[in-house]
């Protein structure tokens, strides 16, 4: 199953789960399927659109899916997906 | 390039160890001489950044931070001691450097990097290291390096995560690279992504992740390696997992001028937002003695709570509205949190959702009263 890895700041709407396995075939099933197991990360993940918000990147391997299909990009087998959000610490 | 710059005897001693690398060589070694970089923030990342910049004969290296040293500070702000504690950090970092590299020229800014003075503070250097630890400076610091042409090398740090990047890096063509814009158009909505003070930082996290910065800054200024330019590098100190991500430009990113950043970000200026009723740690410490009947909220995280607490009931801000059943509205209501700021946040919204006309912000939170009233609780 692909791999999705959720990054810290979002850890505690996943009750501190760092990784998330999916079977979603592209990259808007694979995050539904991570909302629909941890509703709390709607609202930080997805507009009212349910469009991915734009402070979010979603990368699969090392590539920004907005240069692939977006939304639509295809999901391999053991792919791993990144979630990054922007983080401002430097103190 | 480098005719006019010539290192001393005791200079080429000190640099033996560069000069010795064949692809470095002396003409690096004097590149770094004639550099200018500028460093904001001379905290977590700024530690390493400015120790190992001016141990490696950066020529000239210019330093912004309004800040003062503080015992919370020391856990990994290594560029400072106990006996710094009260003072400047922009002037106790020169002292420091200038003891370590004589042979270099540290310049102090001893101000905020505003708005006001970004260009003209940035447009004197070559390159620009960001050591900030908010939003809005990010912002600033980025569009400020893109209108003035300068390299911005990033990195940001969080909890166990760092992340690091060179941006607006001058590509042989002439082209610039992608800038922070490109990878985050817009900022996270305040409070999702805390700052370290309340979501905390592994004291190590820095130190690796600004020596990367610090190594990014001196392939910039010598041109010696690939720099980090078009890729994001991401670290997991929890996991020790590393990422390379690509960056790419964004043809939807226009930086024409600089603009309102804490307005970009969400962050409304204070006079801006409803005052609410508010208590002195004084005022609190006498219904404390009297044994007064009222009801204490704190609204921090379960971690902050465990680092110190007055014994109030802990409510976390976003979790607030939805508790809001066990908050009395009979009697007097205290709320309180580190410095102020989230308690005030969280008495607008139960007064707008539930109609509360009985709750009290403790002024300058638990911060207040470590320095008033108790200095036995911990001010972290």
């Amino acid at each position: 199953m692909a791999k999705i890895i959720i990054p810290t700041p979002l850890r505690k709407f996943t009750g501190n789960t760092a990784t998330f396995e999916t079977k979603g075939q592209t990259i808007g099933e694979a995050i539904q399927e991570l909302i629909d197991n941890h509703q709390a990360l709607s609202k930080h993940l997805l507009d009212d659109n349910n469009k991915l918000r734009s402070f979010i990147k979603v990368y699969l391997g090392e590539e920004d899916i907005n240069s692939l299909q977006k939304e639509a990009t295809s999901v391999a087998e053991n792919a791993v997906i990144s979630i990054v959000p922007a983080i401002a610490g430097g103190c | 390039m480098n005719q006019d710059i010539q290192l001393s005897g005791a200079e080429m001693a000190r640099y033996a160890r560069h000069i010795t690398i064949p692809e470095f060589g002396l003409e690096g070694q004097k590149k770094l001489k004639q550099a200018k970089v500028l460093v904001i923030g001379s905290g977590g990342l700024g530690s390493p950044v400015l120790l190992y910049l001016a141990a490696a004969g950066v020529g000239t290296i210019g330093i912004v931070d309004f800040d003062t040293v503080d015992e919370s500070n020391l856990q990994r702000q290594i560029l400072f001691n106990v006996n710094d504690v009260g003072h400047s950090k922009a002037e106790t970092a020169k002292s420091r450097l200038e003891a370590l590299n004589p042979h270099i020229n540290i310049i102090v800014y001893k101000t905020r990097f505003t708005r006001e003075n970004a260009l003209e503070l940035v447009s004197q250097y070559d390159v620009v290291a960001d050591g900030t630890d908010n939003f809005p400076t990010r912002y600033l610091v980025n569009d400020a390096c893109v209108l003035a042409g300068k390299v911005n090398v990033y990195a940001s740090i969080f909890q166990f995560e760092g992340q690091v990047s060179v941006f607006n890096f001058l590509n042989a063509d002439g082209t610039r690279g992608p800038n922070y814009r490109d990878m985050f158009p817009e900022p996270p909505p305040p409070g999702l992504v805390p700052n370290c003070a309340e979501g905390g930082v592994l004291g190590v996290l820095p130190g690796i992740i600004g020596s990367m910065q610090a190594s990014e800054v001196i392939k910039v200024v010598t041109g010696v390696g690939e720099p980090l330019a078009g890729r994001l590098f991401l670290f997991d100190a929890a996991s020790f997992t590393t990422r390379i991500l690509k960056v790419q430009k964004s043809p939807a990113t226009k930086i024409t001028e600089l603009i309102n950043y804490e307005q970009f970000c969400g962050i409304e200026p204070p006079a801006e937002k409803r005052a609410v009723k508010e208590v002195s740690v004084q005022e609190l410490h006498e219904l404390f003695e009297q044994g007064a009947d009222f009801q204490l909220i704190d609204v921090r995280e379960p971690h902050e709570y465990a680092v110190a607490n007055l014994d109030g009931e802990l409510i976390p801000l976003a979790t607030v509205a939805g508790a809001a059943h066990r908050i009395s509205k009979n009697k007097k209501v205290i709320v309180h949190c580190r410095s102020g700021v989230r308690s005030a946040n969280a008495i607008r919204e139960l007064e707008d959702l539930f109609g509360f006309d009985n709750l009290y912000n403790l002024k300058g939170g638990i911060l207040a009263w470590s320095k008033e009233i108790d200095s036995e609780v911990p001010a972290y």
